[in-house]
């Protein structure tokens, strides 16, 4: 079935989809066999899902990675997990409803959840903050992660904003020396990290929960330094060019991994995690149930050195000789 | 304290060229618009004579400006940025960088040095506004590292002076790990119980802000810095009202809790060497 949220990519789907219900609907009420052509038409839209889904352009990705039906992280933890008990506040100023975690176990094995959640309604979205976080999400997150080490519990980062949220009271609780403290933090935290980007990885609000032993994207998703719509209100001083920004950003979860910023990329069902949630919880469910199972009784310095030292590792940079001109390439 | 071994060609000799400042050269204060000359502002820590504005400087007057007699070493002065995401927007970023690089005469928009201060040896990374708004790319995150390196062989200090817009966009999600790969090289320097001291100038914001610069021992800012995670532009539009008066500035910031003193420049070196020193040389005879 379409969703009732369709993408313009998907209006030729959508309308052999529609056609292939009328003829399964004419067929029964005149109480004819179509069999023959219904089963030519459903290979057809089989076809050009596969078509269509496999070529997406990046900003599609961005569209599929924002779409309203797609399971949340609250969601997920629901599905994943054999028990939940959610956990609120920073113990500093107040509870932020865009970052949700909690204790949970995963196939027997107790884990600490932290996420950013987005809302579906428009009244649960405002209250979710459109999963903006401001720092309270941030040092809630840290608390939980904090409480997680001194049990000896693995952590599970969920990720999915559109940024940290950027306003007065932000600001005057100091959004930036929030993230930046978790970074330092989890870099050295003496539990197993996995975090996966379930949506939207925005900038320096989705690595403010970001710093893992492992890190993935689901293949519907994005995460950059920035949205396409803000790089291209800078760099193109326009709202409209947000599709090449897109593409110049190099935000999909191909990219980040030929970048090697990630370390792999959990495959969604034909379509996007929203099409059939239950096969998306069961895909994430495996990855994280692996990587539990290879992190189990990992020694914790030698956790942190390797995550310290895979972090370290990143950048593109040219070691320039004294004499040589700058490269002109 | 240890002494460096120097060598002849790293020496920097442009401040004595710099001594030789004409007297008829003149600059315009951006706060008050008063006309001052060059070698009187020089001499006054690029600090208007009139209003104590604090003009925006770069890498060479930090360095010239804490190191006594202005000599220091350069660390990883050669690296410059690859093109990872071979990125286009009106401009190629190769070109980009190429064209900014013929114009400031630098390799990226952060140095890293070591001297002296009051002959205390000291790593000073001090960033360049001129050089695509200071923002943070590969480059940066690597130097900062090999800083840090340097901090712990030898067992010296470390401030970091930032004056940026935040992250590099042509790196992308490259230039956001910046952020991650610094903080954590920062934990390092912690363990090994070496101070670092973070000055945040005007402007600071982005994810310099979400990240190193936040994790000093201390924070520290010059007076009148505009500090802040989000822009204040940014923040306009989203929340759809003006913004108040003062928001985000150096009083506003350290009022709320995130900066341990504001210095004047011209008492930044002295103030640096005694705080350094507080935290270094624990025990002195009385
Ligand atoms: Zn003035």
């Amino acid at each position: 079935m379409m969703s009732n949220h369709i993408f313009d990519f998907e209006r030729p789907i959508a309308e052999l989809e529609k056609k292939l219900d009328e003829m399964r609907k004419t067929a029964a009420d005149n109480g004819v066999e179509m069999e023959a052509e219904a089963t030519l038409l459903e290979r057809k839209v089989h076809d050009l899902k596969n078509n269509v889904y496999s070529n997406l352009s990046r900003w599609q990705r961005v569209q599929v990675s924002r779409h309203p039906e797609r399971p949340y992280a609250l969601d997920y933890i629901q599905h994943i997990s054999e028990e939940f008990i959610e956990l609120y506040g920073d113990r500093t100023y107040r509870d932020d409803k865009a970052m949700i975690g909690g204790l949970a176990r995963v196939n027997g094995q107790t884990v600490m959840f932290v996420g950013q959640q987005k809302g579906r309604s428009t009244k649960d979205r405002q209250f979710r903050n459109f999963g903006m976080p401001n720092p309270e999400g941030y040092r809630k997150a840290l608390r939980l992660m904090k409480m997680a080490e001194k049990f000896g519990i693995p952590v599970i980062s969920l990720i999915d904003t559109p940024g940290a949220f950027p306003g007065i009271e932000a600001e005057e609780r100091g959004q930036g020396e929030a993230i930046a403290r978790n970074l330092m933090d989890m870099s050295v935290l003496r539990v197993p990290i996995i975090c996966i980007i379930i949506g939207e990885g925005a900038s320096g609000g989705a690595l403010g929960i970001g710093i893992g032993d492992r890190v993935y994207m689901m293949e519907n998703t994005w995460y950059s330094v920035i949205s396409p719509e803000s790089c291209s209100s800078i760099l193109w001083r326009s709202w409209e060019n947000k599709e090449e920004a897109a593409e110049q950003l190099r935000l999909t979860a191909e990219d980040n991994l030929r970048l090697k910023i990630i370390d792999g990329i959990i495959k969604e069902p034909l379509g996007g995690a929203h099409r059939d949630p239950q096969a998306a919880y069961q895909a994430v469910r495996e990855q994280i149930v692996a990587d539990l199972t290879r992190f189990a009784g990992a020694d914790p310095d030698e956790l942190i050195q390797a995550r310290i030292t895979k972090f370290t590792s990143m950048g593109a940079y040219i070691e320039k000789s004294e004499k040589e001109p700058v490269a002109s390439s | 304290m240890s002494w460096f071994k120097r060598s002849k060609e790293n020496i920097n000799t442009r401040t004595e060229e710099k001594n030789n400042t004409p007297d008829g050269l003149w600059e315009k204060c951006p706060n008050c618009k008063k006309t001052l000359q060059s070698k009187q502002l020089r001499k006054n820590a690029y600090v208007c004579m009139n209003c104590e504005h604090h003009l925006r400087i770069g890498s060479e007057e930090y360095f010239e400006l804490l190191f006594d007699e202005a000599e220091y070493d350069e660390i990883a002065g050669n690296l410059i940025s690859g093109d990872p995401l071979e990125f286009v927007d009106t401009k190629r970023y190769p070109d980009r960088l190429r064209d900014t690089m013929k114009k400031t005469g630098l390799n990226d928009a952060i140095r890293a040095a070591v001297g002296n201060i009051n002959g205390f040896s000291t790593v000073v990374c001090a960033m360049d506004f001129s050089f695509i708004g200071g923002s943070m790319g590969s480059v940066m995150g690597e130097k900062i590292c090999r800083a840090i390196d340097y901090c712990l062989e030898n067992h010296y200090p470390l401030l970091i002076i930032s004056r940026t817009g935040g992250a590099r966009m042509m790196e992308g999600a490259l230039s956001l790990m910046q952020m991650a790969k610094i903080s954590a090289k920062l934990t390092l320097l912690a363990k090994a119980r070496i101070p670092y001291i973070s000055l945040l100038t005007d402007p600071t914001t982005g994810g310099v802000t979400a990240s190193f610069a936040m994790l000093g021992d201390l924070n520290i800012s010059e007076p009148g810095a505009l500090i802040g995670f989000a822009g204040p532009r940014v923040i306009k539009e989203t929340i759809g009202r003006d913004l108040p008066e003062g928001f985000q500035q150096a009083d506003f910031v350290q009022e709320h809790g995130f900066l341990d003193f504001i210095v004047n420049r011209k008492e930044l070196k002295d103030r640096l060497y005694k705080t350094f020193r507080l935290l270094m040389v624990t025990k002195v005879e009385a």
